[in-house]
């Protein structure tokens, strides 16, 4: 039972021996680095003047999806896996993109409400 | 007749059926479509929280709400703490990792060694988590409840700023969502236990592979990616 179910192709971790420990260490520098750079941009350059907070909204979020990229597509594999699940995963998100859109114009629109009264 | 063979005959492409045409076994692609479900729900969360933001005129600022570590300093010492807890998760992330790529080789101690790293990694944060709230409570934030305006003043970037319905609404979010995330770390750390007991009773050796690691793992990581928004958004914007 056990031989047989390996021997199918429902395993697909069994094309590709998945990720070396070597690439694991190198994602977990990567993400450890991105949190250093947001937390250099916080503690000194925003504090500093060199940056604007606003400015420093729009690179934590880059930073942000980054991070997200890294951990999603290595360590959830989803780099490896079919394309067709990789669309269906990530092309679903074009409703909370709309809803965050949606959202925010709605909240910037009673900041101006508020600010009129 | 010549028909009726033909629909007899097992079909072979990736979408006729007779076997899975992203070559995930069944209980994997469940997990990916929970986490699914479960992303939308954090992003409405998460969404709610920006559309609250954006309706402000202004709103606490993190790094003066945030800025103690709990036991050596109560001030001036804004994220650190917090900088703390990202990496335990992080590095629990890593040590799951290391646990599937262990069982990939069946290596069952190894799995058992980097399962019980990753489960300690998850109390470390929920302990964390645990003395961050006890602090927060203590300057007076809890789901309806905040500071009088005059301790306010300490946690706005500017006095005249202080906004009662700001820090409410603030409070409130704050403890829903890193309270409806440690829920999913401590339902993690439980999945994640069991997950090891089987492994160390043999389960996943006699089964002959550990897809059950992979599939909670899946689950971790997604915790510690949800945090990576929740700390971008609560602590650094």
């Amino acid at each position: 039972m056990s031989e047989h179910t390996h021997t199918t192709d429902e395993h697909g971790h069994d094309d590709h021996a998945g990720l070396s420990k070597g690439k694991i260490w190198k994602v977990f520098g990567i993400l450890l680095l991105i949190t250093v750079i947001e937390f250099i941009i916080a503690l000194v350059l925003i504090p500093k003047g060199y940056m604007t907070q606003h400015i420093g909204n729009y690179v934590y979020i880059v930073l942000t999806l980054l991070k997200a990229f890294y951990i999603v597509a290595y360590f959830m594999h989803l780099k490896y896996e079919k394309l067709g699940l990789q669309l269906a995963l990530t092309v679903s998100f074009i409703f909370i993109i709309y809803f965050i859109v949606l959202m925010l114009i709605e909240g910037g629109f009673l900041n101006i409400h508020m600010m009129n009264h | 007749m010549n028909a009726v063979s033909q629909l007899d005959q097992v079909k072979t492409g990736p979408w006729n059926g007779g076997r899975s045409p992203w070559s995930v076994e069944y209980g994997k692609i469940m997990m990916w479509f929970f986490l699914l479900s479960d992303a939308f729900t954090f992003s409405s969360l998460l969404i709610y929280y920006g559309a609250q933001r954006f309706s402000k005129l202004t709103w606490p600022a993190p790094d003066k709400v945030f800025q103690s570590i709990p036991g050596i300093a109560e001030h001036g010492a804004p994220l650190v703490f917090v900088g703390i807890m990202t990496f335990i998760l992080i590095m629990s992330s890593v040590t799951m990792v290391l646990a599937v790529e262990a069982g990939h080789r069946r290596a069952k101690k190894e799995v058992i060694g980097w399962m019980i790293a990753t489960i300690v990694g998850g109390f470390m944060f929920l302990g964390c988590q645990a003395i961050e709230w006890t602090h927060l409570h203590h300057d007076g934030f809890w789901w309806g409840h905040i500071p009088s305006a005059e301790e306010l003043k300490n946690f706005f970037l500017k006095p005249e700023d202080v906004s009662l319905v700001a820090a409410q609404q603030f409070a409130n979010l704050f403890f829903t969502i890193t309270g409806f995330h440690g829920f999913h770390v401590f339902s993690g750390v439980v999945i994640n236990i069991i997950i090891l007991i089987m492994t160390i009773n043999g389960t996943f050796e006699r089964r002959g592979h550990y897809l059950m690691v992979e599939k909670v793992g899946l689950y971790w990581h997604f915790v510690d990616l949800v945090w990576v928004f929740v700390f971008t958004f609560f602590y650094l914007v």
